[in-house]
């Protein structure tokens, strides 16, 4: 009986996310015809697989109780360098590939050390790496690179069949594979558990031993790797590079995150509730794209008016939680 | 059957902190299957020797030995690994981590590649069941379980790493009996079980019912080392305070003052308490009566003004201002109702380095009136002279800054913020701790003047001369509680009032 309630508060905010999800599935479903369709869910994936990619990324900085502001500009810069190296250096796929992805993980990994040993808001540093990396897309070319390369295109247009004759794209192969590993790493690593102390309180992580720094340092990396994948998938997605890629879209994958049901202030969430944070994302644009007559800017004010609603729904789970602990403590 | 060997010893420790020696030659001695208490007020150094033993300072001189091996601890992990585990005050784990977790975050069992977690749980719930008899649901978030609870996991947590040694320092501050019963019978097994417990407490009556030996620390000095059962209360406080017993006398009696015969009560307070903080109490402050507070530090003086002056909020009890009830639930309330408070932390809660006397002083009259109705600055130098000549501050030059005066100086400001606003009942604590005995004589005189004018004054204070010579009414806190109160005649003496600090009088 008690498990049943504690079990709720806990899953609280994943449930109330998964449950927006199906209503806002039914409310499209019932207004429009052809929407309920096994084809416009898999679309979600389809569309958003780079989005799922930096939010799982996202979730652990966020969950480690940081923030990263970088994401957005490291798939431009990467979907440049790959762009650039594949059609103007001329090299192999097999090259551009592991390349590309080293600059995430290396802007990552630095952004990491920064905000490590010189003790740094993770806010402040991972805004001059948003800057720098966005920089750096301008430094390579100011005009956007169209890529003109089979192995991209097969990437771009191959679609798995998944029966009834529905399909899905190689990206979304490579966003679920990594939901799996990264909620295997959240759950069942050290690293995973040390993230959420982290989060919980860090002068308790470093009192009760744990590596800290280490863990900080790595956080950052995942997180730019995460970035550095999303921009290939977005490369196969748009093949082209250019600077102007994903303006603005860490803010959507931290709206992601939180709507998701990670905790802002870090210790509590779930990878999973990330991606259903993302489906949701990708539901309101489907729901605008079918309506027809609306601009695509209420997607940004539907997302607003979410991220407000989910914000104030943590804060009174947090607060009934708090009060149901000292009613315990003082029975 | 005590060991004649001690487990873990404790040399010529000295600590230097830039400009502090924190620590000066302070031995320790600890014998496997012991509780062993940690004695002195606050700052005599009993948290710097736990952080040096600890890890989380290195000590300039001395040796440490465990176990007959001489080791040098540089980090709180190496201290776990060697066997010294602390549980902190404030529990030092994450509310937001399974119980289990808790136990084993850091040294996770892993099986094939991932966390067992079957294991773990099952691990922690026997740990807390054999060890701590203690039955409950580990796979439940800690927050979901109350802080004395928090507290025996924190235990478990060390006792898991297979602790030799284990520190509790201040545990049971934030616990109520019934806790402090349950925390204690764990303790006491786990003494049988010969570890080597160190026992940092404030309340005299845990020490006498839980140790059996006890280190006296004195403003960084060691004092000495005894049985629990062979001092007596009333030697370990004079021990703890620095006052000789025999130097006791007791004479220097303040002259009787007839001046105050004037009964109307400007406070009742009744009943007032506060969990964790202070037993219920009443207090009664006449109008123009300087009532003495007393006590060791951190017996509960500070938290009893505190409540007063609506700084924390009352669980229960009533106050009664001039006779009708008031409800001071925040500063501002109690201000508007004639109350001012002159913290004990002059630097942190006190004084603004950065902005002259003036500025300081006009603070709380400005912040009375209202922050648009902005006093001239004509007046503001008027008022700072007038209060800088009263209370003979130096230098007398309105436009130096706070931060540039000695703390007798910049005490005294403080005390004419609140002066400015003519209060009815000025709560002074430890107003002349740490400052010069010319300026303390000062403020003494002050008091008195005061009071005659018809202002209340209650003075917290651990200079017990001091309460003697200044207040009609003492009253004695112990171990968060009020103990005593007497009126101050002429059969009041020193030793009397030590004996109630100490406990264990009739």
């Amino acid at each position: 009986m008690t498990k049943g309630f504690q079990l709720d508060s806990k899953h609280l905010p994943l449930a109330a996310t998964i449950g927006l999800f199906i209503v806002m599935f039914l409310f499209g479903s019932l207004r429009y015809t052809g929407f309920f369709s096994t084809q416009v869910f898999l679309n979600l994936f389809i569309d958003n697989a780079f989005l799922i990619v930096v939010a799982v990324g996202m979730t652990f900085v966020i969950l480690s109780g940081g923030i990263d502001l970088s994401v957005g500009s490291i798939i431009a810069l990467t979907s440049m360098v790959a762009a650039s190296l594949t059609m103007n250096a001329q090299l192999s796929p097999a090259l551009v590939i592991p390349l590309s992805l080293l600059v995430g993980t290396v802007l990552g990994f630095s952004m990491g050390c920064l905000i490590h040993y010189f003790n740094l808001q993770p806010f402040i540093v991972t805004l001059a790496g948003m800057f720098l990396a966005r920089g750096l897309c301008y430094l390579i070319n100011v005009e956007s690179i169209t890529i003109n390369n089979e192995f991209f295109s097969f990437m771009a247009s191959t679609r798995i069949p998944v029966g009834g004759g529905n399909f899905i794209s190689i990206s979304v192969i490579i966003a679920l594979l990594v939901v799996v590993a990264a909620i295997f790493v959240a759950h069942f690593t050290k690293f995973g558990r040390n993230v959420y102390a982290l989060g919980g309180s860090e002068q308790s992580a470093l009192l009760m031993g744990l590596p800290v720094g280490k863990t900080k340092i790595l956080i950052y990396t995942v997180s730019g790797f995460c970035s550095s994948l999303a921009g290939l998938i977005f490369t196969f997605y748009m093949l082209s590079g250019y600077g102007l890629h994903a303006n603005g879209l860490e803010l959507d994958t931290i709206a992601a995150v939180v709507i998701g049901g990670t905790l802002l202030t870090g210790g509590a969430g779930y990878v999973a509730g990330s991606v259903v944070g993302v489906l949701i994302l990708g539901i309101i644009q489907t729901v605008i794209v079918f309506e027809g007559t609306l601009s695509s800017w209420w997607t940004k004010i539907a997302i607003g008016g979410l991220l407000l609603l989910f914000i104030v729904l943590q804060r009174v789970i947090v607060a009934r939680s708090k009060t149901t602990q000292t009613s315990i403590a003082s029975h | 059957m005590k060991e004649q060997t001690p487990l873990l010893i404790m040399e010529g420790i000295t600590k230097e902190f830039p400009g502090v020696k924190a620590l000066t030659d302070v031995q320790l001695n600890l014998y496997p299957g012991e509780v062993h208490a940690l004695m002195g007020e606050n700052g005599a150094g009993k948290s710097t020797l736990i952080k040096v033993l600890t890890g989380v300072y290195t000590f300039d001189e001395g040796s440490v030995t465990l176990d007959g091996k001489s080791i040098r601890i540089t980090s709180p992990l190496e201290a776990q690994n060697l066997g010294i585990s602390t549980v902190y005050q404030e529990v030092n784990l994450c509310t937001n981590l399974t119980v289990a977790e808790n136990i084993f975050i850091g040294r996770e069992i892993i099986k094939r590649g991932r966390l067992d977690w079957k294991e773990m749980n099952k691990q922690a719930k026997e740990l807390l069941k054999t060890r701590l008899n203690l039955d409950i649901d580990v796979t439940k978030l800690l927050s979901f379980y109350s802080v004395a609870i928090q507290q025996m996991i924190a235990i478990a947590r060390s006792l898991q790493i297979s602790a030799k040694v284990l520190i509790l320092d201040e545990p049971t501050s934030s616990l109520d009996q019934n806790e402090v019963n349950q925390l204690f019978d764990v303790i006491r097994k786990l003494k049988k079980e010969g570890l080597a417990i160190i026992f940092v407490s404030h309340f005299l009556d845990q020490i006498y019912e839980i140790t059996d030996r006890l280190t006296v620390l004195r403003n960084g000095e060691w004092i000495g080392e005894f049985k629990t059962n062979e001092i007596e209360r009333l030697e370990l406080v004079s021990k703890m305070i620095g006052k000789d017993l025999n130097e006791l006398k007791s004479g220097e009696r303040r002259t009787s003052n007839k001046a105050f015969e004037r009964k109307r009560p400007f406070l009742q307070g009744k009943n007032i308490s506060k969990k964790g903080k202070i037993a219920p109490f009443d207090m009664d402050i006449q109008e123009g009566e300087i009532v003495g507070l007393a006590g060791l530090l951190g017996s509960g003086r500070t938290e009893l003004a505190r409540l007063l002056f609506g700084a924390d909020k009352a669980d229960t009890g009533e106050i009664k201002i001039n006779g009708s009830m008031a409800n001071l639930a925040s500063p501002k309330q109690a201000i508007s109702n004639g109350i001012a408070f002159c913290s004990e932390n002059r630097k942190t809660e006190g004084i603004i380095g950065d902005l002259t006397i003036r500025e300081n002083m006009i603070l709380a009259m400005q912040g009375l009136q209202g922050w648009f109705k902005y006093i001239p600055r004509k007046r503001q130098i008027e008022i700072a002279d007038e209060y800088i000549k009263l209370l003979n501050i130096n230098p007398p030059n309105p436009e130096q800054l706070i931060k540039n005066l000695s703390g007798g100086n910049q005490q005294k400001v403080l005390l004419a913020r609140w002066l400015i606003t003519n209060p009815k009942l000025l709560i002074l604590d430890e107003p002349t701790r740490g400052i010069d005995v010319g300026a303390k004589a000062e403020i003494q005189k002050l008091m008195l003047s005061l009071s005659k004018e018809g202002m209340s004054v209650l003075f917290v204070s651990s200079e017990i001369e001091e309460v003697l010579r200044t207040c009609r009414k003492i009253a004695v806190l112990r171990d968060h509680k009020k103990v005593y109160e007497f009126e101050n005649d002429q059969q009041i003496t020193q030793k009397d009032i030590m004996k109630a600090m100490a406990g264990g009088m009739t």
